[in-house]
């Protein structure tokens, strides 16, 4: 099941019955584009990152990405690194998972965003999305398709914040270039 | 094009007649409530089912049917109607599915009266419900809209009615039922019939089965600590350990950030992983363990009156039918592990004890209480170890979220006072008090809220403790363990030796055991000159204290090797350690009797030296039989007393050599000594000392843990004072030892 969400829907993570996720997972998955010529072996290879930035007013407290898997408090993890991508057929080649239960009390958001760490632009990638999955039924919250986007190499995914006593789930969909998170941060303080 | 919703969206409606179509791969019932402004149903008259299938505006099928077409007027709506629950369940027939987990996910669709889809949502992730809220249509500002609901009641159409605030929900249900049955009994022949629903219950739940937590995970186990976790070919970064602190077990990791806001302080291409320690499954769920007991009685019972609503999410617990049978599973496979635990380990009493504990039933809200052995592993030894390890990072997160959240208050506070002082209009008046005191009760309430959540995990931790402490092995557990007292030598090495204790000072009084895996890999060093023991006026007393913790240590190790498979040899060249030494001495423990004089050390030195040699010889070049009969190659431990006493330049240089080249022929050395008195060699030892791993014989805050690198206390093993425990257990080993020459 497809589900697109549109920039700036906001969805409750709390369930209508008064309990609440208690994961989120935002999953990334792409193809490396097909090469035509005599050198197949010379791939051009698309490296996607996805990386999670914990905030607490405003201030950026924890990371997780490819360099640092588990945030300190062990609330975030990001399953692994993948330099080439997959067959883009639907599975997430990087994860993140948050366990939103364990969150530090001080963190109020959490932002997710994509960078293509080897240089391409959205446009040259094949087959990629990005997606947020309630962890504990696998149910897709929301998808994003990033190929045939524009002329960036990154993208500000969405953000998880307290609302109340839950967390509300914002889709922001901003394109923004870098090759890593800290170049995003002056694109992604604006938006907090 | 038709719009497909998620749980919980809305959608407007273009049009007030339309269709609701459901489809499900098995006959289902199909419903719908009418409520008032407050969402209340009033009575009876305002549910559409199967029995009553007709009111103003709405019309249901009259029976169970895998497709639905609800007719739906809005406008036909009476004025006092605001929310329309359209409703589907599960018809309770023999032979058909309980639980809507056993279905393919349903879909509701609405569409125009030409059969253009409007908005469809499909019904994912049910599992034990049997009765749910599939769509509402309710009126937004004269408009009506439609939500995505998908809200599931394990205990059937009763709770759902109930839920709805129908008096007689349980009445009307029954009525639904018999209408239904009605209708499967004129429209569907009956087949043959398959009573047995204990069996068909019990297979249900084998086949839900409980909610495995992060198997995926298994490939991080603690084992990975000497390779850290680079699991996707990058190259895992030079792992070296700070200055200040020792890293542990083996290595710590570069430190991930710089201080500045928690970013790395690394960029450029060069990507390094930061090799993180061992990962495992969050500890907060277990796997294949009897959960709450909230669940209704039987499902088979007929419609159970005020059934509570099930807020908790299906996912999370078995699933309602599999709890009939649940206990007696669940009871029978505590008792095997019990029996495993017993087994495995020929353990006293008091474990049988601890493994009783899982069958206490679990508080209705609480997590699941923790079981010994909760880990992933092949045998108990090592799913205990991946246990305590999970624990101790799990300490290590908790901690590191409540002191950065602590952190976070103080300097926020911080920020804000000197806002309130640099804020000219609050320096008349009590504008800067008020400001002042908002400020620090943010800060209180921050604290507050991160010693909550500390404490949760804490207390989670404790009770895991409780549990997991009395289960232990020899190898793992404290001298006061029962479990000593029922000892017997071992026929294999265990995979780790508990060395100490862990704490940080917010965890007091939770000790984790610090476990390291056998064989060791880095020499040991017990430091006999802690700096800030002023406390002790002798020096010679700490001195003594520790020699008695290498004791103990050289004692646990020899008691957990099989018979023969690890010697112990000690130096001790001024013969000060004579009454420490006792224990060990005294039970004949010792192949040799402490090397006492130059000579005595360089005696012991040249021997090992040449085995090490020897064995180095043979093994590289895949000879290991070729050894001379007289070589022992049982493991050995050198323990070195007062260490550089007695030591030239040559037993140096010997000594640096067992302790780079010892640990992979099985020669191991453990140093007592204070770096003090070497200083004399300048910062010739330097490479040796921070090739052993330091311990002290008083509690200190020398550790760091591989993930966060906070400074934990460690504390030795030692034996309670007039306990018999070690001379006991010493005797056996040499008894063994005897038998087996």
């Amino acid at each position: 099941m497809t589900v697109n969400m549109t920039k700036g829907q906001a969805i409750s993570l709390e369930k209508k019955d008064g309990g609440s996720l208690s994961a989120v997972r935002m999953g990334l998955g792409w193809k490396a584009a097909p090469r035509r010529g005599l050198f197949g072996s010379r791939t051009r290879e698309i490296d996607l990152d996805a990386s999670a930035v914990l905030f607490a007013d405003k201030q950026p407290v924890d990371v997780v990405f490819f360099r640092h898997l588990v945030s300190d408090d062990g609330s975030v993890r990001h399953t692994g690194d993948n330099l080439v991508g997959g067959a883009g057929q639907g599975g997430d080649d990087e994860a993140i998972l948050v366990d939103l239960a364990r969150v530090p009390v001080h963190v109020d958001q959490i932002i997710f965003t994509v960078n293509s760490f080897t240089g391409q632009t959205f446009q040259e990638v094949q087959n990629a999305f990005c997606r947020l999955v309630d962890e504990t039924t696998g149910q897709e919250l929301a998808r994003y398709t990033l190929d045939g986007g524009g002329e960036y190499t990154a993208q500000i995914m969405a953000k998880v914040h307290r609302s109340g006593s839950g967390w509300t789930l914002t889709a922001l969909g901003v394109p923004a270039k870098g090759r890593t998170f800290q170049d995003l941060v002056p694109s992604i303080l604006p938006i907090l | 094009m038709a719009a497909e919703l998620v749980r919980g969206q809305n959608h407007p409606l273009s049009r007030n007649r339309i269709e609701i179509r459901i489809s499900a791969d098995a006959p289902i019932v199909a419903g719908a409530t009418l409520a008032d402004e407050s969402g209340r149903v009033r009575d009876a008259d305002g549910v559409a089912h199967p029995g009553a299938p007709t009111l103003p505006g709405i019309e249901v099928s009259r029976q169970a049917a895998a497709e639905h077409r609800l007719a739906v007027d809005l406008d036909a709506m009476p004025e006092t109607v605001h929310r329309v629950s359209v409703l589907i369940a599960l018809p309770a027939a023999p032979g058909r599915p309980l639980r809507f987990g056993a279905l393919a996910a349903p879909r509701a669709a609405v569409t125009g009266l030409d059969g253009t889809e409007v908005a469809a949502y499909t019904l994912t992730g049910l599992d034990a419900e049997s009765a749910v809220v599939a769509l509402e249509l309710y009126r937004r500002q004269a408009a009506w809209k439609i939500r995505a609901v998908g809200q599931g009641y394990a205990e059937g159409l009763t709770a759902l009615l109930a839920d709805q605030g129908l008096p007689q929900a349980a009445e009307l249900a029954r009525g639904i039922e018999e209408a239904v049955a009605h209708g499967l009994a004129r429209s569907v022949p009956a087949r043959t019939t398959d009573t047995d629903r204990s069996r068909r219950t019990s297979a249900s739940a084998s086949v839900t089965g409980p909610d495995l937590p992060g198997t995926a995970s298994a490939a991080g186990s603690p084992y990975d600590v000497r390779t850290p976790g680079d699991s996707t070919g990058r190259p895992a970064a030079p792992a070296e350990g700070p200055g200040g602190t020792e890293p542990m077990p083996d290595d710590g990791r570069p430190p991930a950030s710089d201080g500045s806001g928690g970013f790395p302080a690394s960029d450029g291409p060069d990507r390094f992983q930061i090799s993180d320690g061992p990962s495992r499954p969050q500890a907060s769920g277990g796997p294949a363990r009897p959960q709450d007991s909230g669940g209704p009685d039987d499902p088979a019972a007929v419609t159970p009156t005020g059934a509570p609503i099930d807020y908790t999410h299906p996912k999370r617990r078995q699933a309602p039918q599999a709890q009939a049978q649940a206990p007696a599973e669940a009871q029978a496979q505590a008792q095997a592990q019990a029996q495993a635990q017993a087994q495995a380990q020929a353990q006293a009493q008091a474990q049988a004890q601890a493994s009783d504990a899982p069958e206490a039933p679990a508080p209705a809200d609480g997590p699941a209480p923790p079981v010994a052995g909760d880990a992933v592993g092949w045998s108990m030894d090592e799913r205990l170890y991946n246990q305590v390890w999970g624990m101790f990072e799990d300490l290590a997160r908790s901690t590191a979220a409540f002191r950065s959240a602590v952190d976070f208050a103080e300097s926020r506070l911080e920020k804000e006072l000197d806002q309130a002082l640099s804020d000219p209009r609050s320096r008349l008046g009590s504008a800067g008090d008020v400001a002042r005191e908002a400020a620090q009760d943010r800060q209180a309430q921050l604290v507050d809220r991160a010693r909550a959540a500390l404490d949760r995990d804490l207390a989670q931790l404790t009770a895991e403790s409780e549990v997991v402490e009395p289960a232990l092995p020899p190898a793992y557990a404290r001298w006061d363990n029962p479990v000593w007292h029922g000892y017997r030598v071992p026929t294999e090495p265990p995979m780790a030796v508990r060395l100490g204790d862990l704490h940080l000072p917010e965890s007091t009084p939770l000790r984790i055991p610090m476990l390291v895996r056998l064989p060791l890999e880095r020499g040991l060093w017990i430091d006999s000159g802690v700096p800030d023991a002023s406390s002790y006026e002798d020096g010679g007393e700490l001195r003594d204290l520790a020699l008695r913790a290498a004791v103990a240590l050289a004692a646990r190790l020899l008691a957990v090797h099989p018979a023969g498979e690890f010697g112990v040899q000690v130096i001790d060249p001024a013969g000060a350690g004579a009454s420490a030494l006792a224990p060990l001495t005294g039970a004949g423990a010792l192949d040799a009797p402490p090397a006492t004089g130059a000579a005595g050390v360089t005696d012991v030195l040249g021997r090992l030296t040449e085995r090490v040699d020897l064995v180095q010889i043979a093994v590289r070049g895949g000879a290991s039989d070729a050894l001379p009969p007289g070589l022992d190659t049982s493991r050995q431990l050198l323990i070195v007393n007062d260490f550089p006493h007695g030591f030239d330049d040559r037993a140096v240089t010997r000594l640096r050599y067992l302790a780079d080249e010892g640990p992979d022929v099985g020669v191991h050395l453990l140093l007592v000594a204070d770096r003090e008195d070497a200083a004399a060699y300048g910062p010739l030892l330097d490479p040796l000392w921070r090739s052993l791993m330091r311990l002290t014989p008083v509690p200190d805050d020398h550790l760091a843990d591989p993930w966060v690198g906070h400074a934990w206390t460690y504390e030795p093993c030692l034996v309670p004072p007039g306990s018999h425990v070690l001379q006991q257990v010493l005797t056996q080993v040499t008894e063994a030892r005897t038998k087996r020459m």
